[in-house]
């Protein structure tokens, strides 16, 4: 389970929103350990591509070194999906690398850049292997 | 040339789940197979017959070595070598 403060949630809508349709990625940095994502840091798309996302290499050495110094993991990696559902498709599976992480899909197909609704739906993937799991969303 | 070589989560089984570890070669091939004699499996993660895996980041000190001389970018001794996967998807 993903537990989580409202207003993170609508802080990736807004990001999935505003880039639509591109995709939209970044990552919630939490506490080492702590498992609680809280600190909200949007990243550049590099691929800048409606199918595509990648971190720009100079810009992971650098969210990874500041992690690091403050003694955080990614808790919630997360990116959109702008013409299908917050599903992960084959390319997320092949190149997830954060076993510990919580995979954030967040579809704009409905919205689009306007004020519709985001799906939003967590994920696990493990050596392959999805397993969605419910969001629990705190204050 | 021992350099010291930070390992991302992911490739820690490997290392019996240390976060750094030191390689010796004098270029990057060379300490990647250095890292294989100890931790067999690892450069197979690393890299394939074209060079360095696409979706694998292997920075010396700061700079990404795809931008130095990939797997023939020279290892100093002393030098930080971080390797980290990709974060992308589609």
């Amino acid at each position: 389970m993903l537990t989580i403060r409202g207003e993170l949630i609508d802080a990736m809508a807004a990001h999935a929103r505003a880039d639509h349709p591109d995709e939209a990625c970044g990552v919630i940095a939490g506490p080492d350990g702590s498992g609680r994502p809280e600190r909200f840091i949007p990243m550049v798309n590099a691929a800048r591509s409606p199918t595509f996302y990648e971190f720009d290499s100079a810009d992971l050495l650098r969210l990874y070194r500041e992690m690091d110094d403050r003694d955080e993991e990614p808790v919630v990696i997360y990116h959109s999906h702008t013409a299908t559902e917050a599903y992960p498709s084959r390319t997320d599976i092949s190149y997830a690398s954060e076993p510990g992480a919580h995979y954030v899909l967040v579809s704009t197909r409905e919205c689009g850049s306007g004020d519709g609704p985001v799906e939003v739906r967590s994920f696990r993937i493990i050596d392959g292997v999805v397993t969605e799991e419910p969001i629990e969303i705190v204050a | 040339m021992p350099a010291e070589v930070r390992i991302p989560t992911i490739l820690r089984p490997y290392t019996g789940g240390d976060k750094i570890v030191t390689g010796e070669g004098v270029d990057l091939g060379r300490l990647i197979a250095d890292l294989d004699s100890r931790y067999p499996g690892i450069a197979e993660r690393l890299v394939d017959e074209q060079g360095l895996r696409r979706f694998v980041n292997v920075y010396l000190n700061d700079e990404d070595v795809r931008f130095l001389g990939g797997l023939d970018t020279v290892v100093a001794d002393g030098d930080s070598v971080t390797i980290l996967p990709a974060v992308a998807g589609g």
